[in-house]
């Protein structure tokens, strides 16, 4: 027995071995899709194996946060993934870490890979480069906040279902309507932070934080507690008081309802399309970020969430040439397409965003271009380039406790956002000191 | 009349400990001395700069206001999760003591809570109660009680109490049931003889002869519901609403993991070592002692 098994493990180990010195040339891929996304993840990687001589083999590491965190602990250990998911919060900190990440217009000047930033749509990348405009990470699930509504749960309220509201005022008011008209839940904002206090200060060109948000240098202080937001917050709770709005959550818990008819309209991301396509059992639609008229320059245009690959450093050249032939893939024309057209994220390339329209896709899907229309309505300003804050997962989370206060009718509106700069600047100082 | 084996020499006797040694240094001393020098430092995520800052973490976060309100909670949540857990599995066992027919069945069946892991009843328990999502919260809202512990921090306490208490509750029962069985029925016969009623013999005999267990039984309890519910409120409240229900673990993990600022995540770390031995070296002396009376 026991010689057979030798002999069986020596022939294993041979076979190791010498199909080791043909294999090609691993590259690991850690990130965070689930569901439809996932699979486009598994199938980018698919596709581009069949094509090259690497190997990029794709790692699910759990949530955004869970995800990022997996690489810092690897780089500590001294065995990072080569490429890295990280979602558009965590972007200062990726950013901060010169030595640990390899930035991408580097990356494709050393591998001499045919690299023009000019050719990528500069509201997406704008938020992954420097003020002179290299690019630091490459965008890959871009998304930003939409309105969707459910037309069956407007006509049901007796209003019209193909008019959404354009304006907050006139947000509140049909919010009203629908609650009256039967409807459970009438409005719900998702991603409490990033749609009511991000997306709402740039999309009314106001400016969330010193230093254009933080673009222009780490001593960026918050100055959001201003008066057109403290009259926002001050209205989402008595919206939320008198049962008009609800309050969903941090994240996107909210978006359930939504998709099972619960509420009737919704703030979330425009990477929510999938789903609701997928699962809706009612005929609804997706329009603009609501405004106040009464700001001037409002409406502005909105700035991006979702999330860039970032390359880890201290890794081989021969498998840096591959990482470089993986991004210029994933910047084809055909697969950004695909990739926009099946995921609802937005395309990154301004020809693949083109040749979407050349191909009459957004006729044949109204609403699909709203995204787009809203990020690159204007050309952007200190205040709606994107945001480069440290901690900005910290922050989120203290602006969501004092906004949680207003909403439960505990904290009044000014105080709590005083509050929430306050402790949200504690949290910028200590990320400059740690990374200094 | 005592037998004791004795070793003849060092070698043998050294060889038996050492796995429970090296375990012990492996995966006690070794990650300790680490916390204990990253409290003491000052780093990026990353570790490409780290400085000596000696106790300055120790300092911030004992002088942080939400790390006192934090303890706050933390206070509150033990001794709720502590009591209720108590209370319910004493109740349990001494209904199931009684029980004749079927009591294997009846143990069972209240032992399997145990054996679920904390995530998964965190995640069990959301589905349940979830404003979005739950069962139990549909039907909440149906009888007109305003349920969203997302926003009320008293329902997201009692939610994480609950969850907690039921998955500790086998553990007491357990514990609880063997206690009783150790009983001699020839106290309570004779005392039942005496005219005493089922009630007067359960707080004269049995709740003081319990004692012993039911100390044991509380540190146990307050550790578990220090430490081991990190999955249950991971899973259901995230610490929220605005920290109504971030107990001193939860902030550990949050500050170093989400924060990614590892010097106050090991300090408080290091705080929460101090209090486990703090509460171990208790639990033997008091037990100890009690051990002598029994």
């Amino acid at each position: 027995m026991k010689p057979i098994m030798l002999a069986a493990m020596a022939a294993c180990f041979a076979a190791s071995l010498g199909s080791a010195s043909a294999e090609p040339i691993e590259l690991q891929w850690w990130h965070a899709m689930t569901a439809i996304n996932a699979e486009r993840v598994n199938k980018l990687a698919t596709d581009f194996n069949a094509l090259t001589d690497y190997k990029v083999t794709p790692v699910f590491k759990g949530s955004y946060p869970e995800t990022m965190t997996a690489a810092v602990a690897a780089f500590r250990a001294g065995n990072p993934p080569h490429i890295v998911q990280v979602f558009e919060v965590g972007t200062a900190t990726m950013m901060s870490a010169k030595g640990a990440v390899k930035p991408v217009y580097q990356l494709m000047a050393d591998a001499g890979e045919p690299f023009d930033p000019q050719n990528y749509l500069p509201t997406v990348t704008g938020y992954y480069s420097t003020a002179d405009g290299k690019m630091l990470s490459m965008p890959f699930n871009s998304s930003t906040a939409i309105v969707y509504w459910n037309k069956d749960a407007f006509t049901k309220a007796g209003l019209d279902p193909e008019k959404p509201p354009k304006t907050w005022p006139e947000t509140f008011a049909i919010a009203k309507k629908l609650k009256t008209g039967g409807a459970n839940c009438a409005v719900v904002p998702a991603w409490i932070t990033w749609t009511q206090v991000e997306q709402f200060n740039a999309w009314h060109n106001l400016p969330l934080a010193t230093k254009a948000n933080g673009l222009d240098g780490p001593d960026t202080e918050l100055k959001f507690n201003t008066p057109v937001m403290t009259k926002h917050i001050a209205a989402l709770a008595e919206a939320i008081k008198d049962k008009s709005f609800d309050y969903g959550g941090r994240l996107n818990e909210a978006e359930g309802r939504f998709v099972s008819g619960d509420c009737a309209m919704i703030q979330t991301s425009s990477g929510f399309y999938g789903n609701v396509k997928t699962n809706a059992k009612f005929a609804f639609g997706m329009t603009q970020l609501p405004y106040y008229p009464d700001i001037e320059g409002a409406p502005q245009n909105s700035i991006i969430g979702g999330a860039s690959l970032w390359i880890m450093g201290g890794k081989k050249p021969e498998e840096y040439k591959g990482i470089a032939k993986f991004l210029s893939y994933l910047s084809r024309t055909e697969v950004q397409r695909e990739m926009h057209e099946v995921t609802g994220y937005l395309p990154i390339t301004k020809a693949a965003y083109e040749a979407t329209k050349a191909s009459g896709f957004y006729d044949k899907n109204p609403g699909r271009e709203i995204p787009l229309l809203q990020l690159a309505g204007k050309p952007p300003t200190e205040n709606s380039r994107g945001l480069r804050l440290g901690n900005l997962v910290q922050i989120r989370d203290v602006i969501a406790e004092d906004l949680e206060g207003v909403f439960a009718g505990k904290a009044e509106p000014k105080p709590a956002l005083d509050d929430a700069v306050a402790r949200g600047n504690a949290i910028l100082r200590q990320f400059q000191k740690n990374t200094q | 009349m005592e037998r004791r084996v004795v070793f003849s020499g060092w070698l043998f006797p050294a060889f038996l400990l050492m796995p429970q040694l090296a375990v012990t240094l492996v995966f006690f001393f070794w990650p300790a001395a680490q916390a204990i020098l990253q409290s003491m430092r000052r780093e990026d995520a990353f570790g490409l700069s780290t400085q000596f800052v000696a106790a300055e973490n120790f300092a911030a976060v004992l002088g942080d206001p939400f790390y006192l309100a934090s303890a706050e909670v933390t206070l509150l949540f033990s001794v709720a999760v502590a009591v209720l857990a108590l209370a319910a599995g004493l109740l349990l066992a001494v209904m199931a003591d009684r029980v004749v027919r079927g009591a294997a069945v009846y143990k069972t069946v209240l032992l399997l809570p145990y054996a679920v892991a904390p995530a998964i009843a965190g995640v069990l328990w959301l589905f349940l109660f979830n404003p979005s999502i739950g069962i139990i919260a549909v039907g909440l809202r149906r009888l007109g009680i305003d349920w969203n512990y997302l926003l009320d921090a008293d329902q997201a306490m009692l939610l994480v109490v609950l969850a907690a208490a039921w998955k500790q509750i086998s553990y007491n029962f357990l514990f609880f049931l063997a206690g009783l069985q150790s009983i001699p029925a020839s106290l309570l016969e004779a005392s039942a003889i005496d005219g005493a009623s089922p009630r007067r013999r359960f707080w004269t005999i049995v709740f003081p002869l319990l004692a012993p267990t039911s100390f044991f039984l509380l540190v146990v309890n307050i550790v578990y519901a220090f430490f081991d519910t990190f999955g249950i409120i991971h899973n259901v409240t995230q610490g929220g609403p605005a920290k109504a229900t971030e107990i001193l673990v939860y902030k550990v993990w949050y500050d170093g993991m989400v924060g990614l600022d590892l010097g106050s995540s090991a300090a408080q770390s290091v705080i929460l070592m101090a209090i486990v031995i703090g509460l171990t070296a208790i639990q033997f002396r008091f037990i100890e002692r009690r051990v002598h009376y029994a």
